[in-house]
């Protein structure tokens, strides 16, 4: 296993030894990875390599077995206690978990829009009921960040009444409208028509220019390539290689690393 | 043919009006059976034993309007409690708690396999087991204890009846309500910092709503008429009142009749108010809404009697969705 590739004495994200298990089946098998601020970073590797559960793990949608993950200095879903018997990590109340993962910012494949819900109405009610927002105020931001996707006339429309690219880049803005320190992205662009990713893809690597730190799990080639500061490459629950695109495409270190990219290249 | 493989008889292509098949059978059978039902109301309305004046007389009588009073009433006030109860046994039966699981599945369980009647025949009884009731902290003298008999009144004991069985029901229509929703959707709100709690009031029982509510238009439906149970412990609903009635004149059939109508009358209402209801929380849920029953209903007469299409439309098509 390899270190990160370059020391950052403040990381946003610092993940140590952390393990993940389904039952007895082992997902993650002690990963250390450590992100920078505003760094893009794409997870690639083969499905089952455990790329989207290490993901889920950064904002406590997977709870895990062993390890840490911290985001912005601040130990997610756990508290740090002197005991007796030494130090342990005890599990915080629900209310603060909740309120680490309103920093983080995380789209799913599947889009996940509130149906019910109006495109307007899904972007405020996180910031409304969580942030406590004025309501008028939220749907002032949430109609800028509509105009910044490119969909400032859907305000109104239902989730259902959109394409899935419309429907994932009101996920963005949703995500955005919290005001998060970091995105997550869950293979974005893998429930799309072919040609509606490109229009995913574009609002992404406008937010990868604005500095947003972006980690991204990802089968698009082309945006690791392009957009990613650093791809990171999973296997059997390890990360096998990582190191900027450049090198990594062009002269990977590993065996596993060369068979991936011939099979998928 | 040559025509019906769609060419002239030069082989060239033919056009023209296209024409919908013909449905000669579908038309015959349509003939029989309304022959059949008009043949089924002439003998209704014109059996004597049917007594239709006593039927007049009685429709509208004072005991018979106390009594569907009575009947709307418990109907309303024991779905409320029932599913105000219910949901509380969903969120337990689904909640992380395995005391709170196994209590909720027992409950449910238990309510669901007493037969109402018997049920009803309990609470009246109850007093037999708790001659008293007392409220208080354990082991301290309680602060306030009533004689079960004053408490639980024949109303009293068919409320609680009525609720008990109804919330066991409600329940496991609340639970399959709420595991129809996306797990996406759970995931989606824990992710953007929505508490447990508001998750299930803002994401969860909307889209839950859905699937909720043909059951429970079912579950009123049901009860509405499952209140006539109550009359066996003379609570005076609208059975109970028709009894009444006959009991004394011995015209019971006309009298059962007069029942018949109410309930049929209310259950009517009720399903109009469930159509528009469900509507309501379908926003969303279709790109494009398809036209109810009803819009098809009275679209289907008038395309049978284009005649009456000149008339003012329907409440029903007023009410369409905006798409």
């Amino acid at each position: 296993m390899l270190d990160a590739t370059q020391t950052d004495s403040d990381p946003i994200v610092r993940i140590r030894g952390l393990r993940k298990s389904f039952g007895t089946h082992e997902v993650l098998k002690g990963l250390d990875l450590d992100i920078h601020r505003g760094e893009v970073v794409a997870l690639i590797g083969p499905s089952g390599s455990g790329k989207s559960t290490f993901l889920r793990c950064i904002n406590r949608l997977e709870v895990i077995q062993e390890g840490r993950v911290e985001v912005d200095g601040q130990l997610i879903g756990y508290q740090e206690r002197q005991t007796r018997r030494g130090p342990e990590l005890r599990e915080l109340p629900q209310s603060h978990i909740d309120r680490q993962r309103a920093d983080i910012g995380m789209v799913f494949q599947s889009f996940n829009l509130f149906p019910h819900m109006t495109v307007l109405e899904n972007i405020t009610e996180a910031p409304v009921s969580v942030r406590g927002q004025r309501r008028a105020d939220a749907e002032a931001t949430a109609r800028q960040l509509l105009a910044r996707v490119g969909l400032a006339d859907r305000a109104g429309a239902y989730p259902k009444a959109l394409s899935g690219g419309q429907q994932q880049r009101v996920a963005i803005a949703r995500a955005l409208a919290m005001k998060p320190k970091l995105m997550l992205f869950d293979e974005p662009t893998s429930a799309l028509d072919p040609e509606l990713v490109g229009e995913v893809l574009a609002v992404m690597a406008d937010l990868a220019r604005q500095g947003m730190t972006m980690i991204v799990v990802t089968h698009e080639w082309g945006f690791a390539r392009e957009l990613a500061d650093r791809v990171v490459f999973f296997e059997g629950g390890h990360i096998v290689e990582q190191g900027p695109p450049s090198e990594l495409f062009t002269a990977p270190k590993t065996e596993r690393m060369r068979e991936f990219l011939a099979k998928v290249l | 043919m040559s025509d019906s493989n769609g060419h002239g008889p030069q082989g060239g292509p033919l056009t023209g009006p296209l024409k919908p098949r013909r449905h000669p059978v579908r038309a015959v059978i349509g003939i029989v059976v309304i022959a059949l039902i008009a043949d089924l109301l002439w003998k209704v309305a014109n059996n004597p034993g049917f007594q239709w004046d006593v039927v007049g007389q009685y429709f509208t009588s004072r005991t018979i309007l106390l009594g569907l009073w009575a009947t709307i009433w418990l109907t309303l006030l024991t779905i409320v409690l029932g599913f105000v109860l219910g949901t509380l046994l969903a969120v337990a039966r689904l909640s992380q708690n395995p005391v709170l699981q196994a209590a909720s599945f027992l409950y449910v369980w238990f309510f669901r396999s007493v037969p109402l009647l018997v049920l009803i025949l309990f609470t009246f009884n109850i007093a037999y087991l708790l001659p008293e009731i007392r409220f208080g902290l354990p082991l301290l003298p309680p602060f306030w204890t009533a004689d079960t008999n004053d408490l639980i009144t024949p109303i009293g004991a068919a409320i609680l009846a009525l609720t008990l069985h109804e919330s066991a029901y409600a329940a496991e229509i609340v639970r399959g309500g709420i595991l129809s929703v996306d797990q996406g959707q759970f995931e989606a709100a824990s992710a953007l910092g929505i508490n447990r709690r508001r998750q299930m009031t803002r994401i969860v029982i909307p889209q839950a709503m859905r699937a909720i509510l043909p059951a429970f238009g079912n579950q009123l439906i049901g009860l509405l008429k499952g209140t006539s149970m109550v009359s066996v412990i003379a609570v005076g609903d609208l059975l109970y009142s028709a009894q009444a009635v006959y009991n004394r004149t011995f015209q019971v059939v006309p009298l059962l009749v007069v029942a018949t109508l109410w309930y049929v009358a209310v259950t009517t209402v009720l399903a109009v108010v469930q159509y528009h209801v469900e509507r309501h929380f379908a926003r969303g849920a279709l790109r494009n809404a398809t036209p109810g029953v009803m819009t098809r209903m009275t679209g289907a007469w008038r395309a049978i009697f284009p005649a009456s299409a000149t008339k003012p439309a329907p409440i029903d098509a007023e009410t369409d969705p905006e798409t």
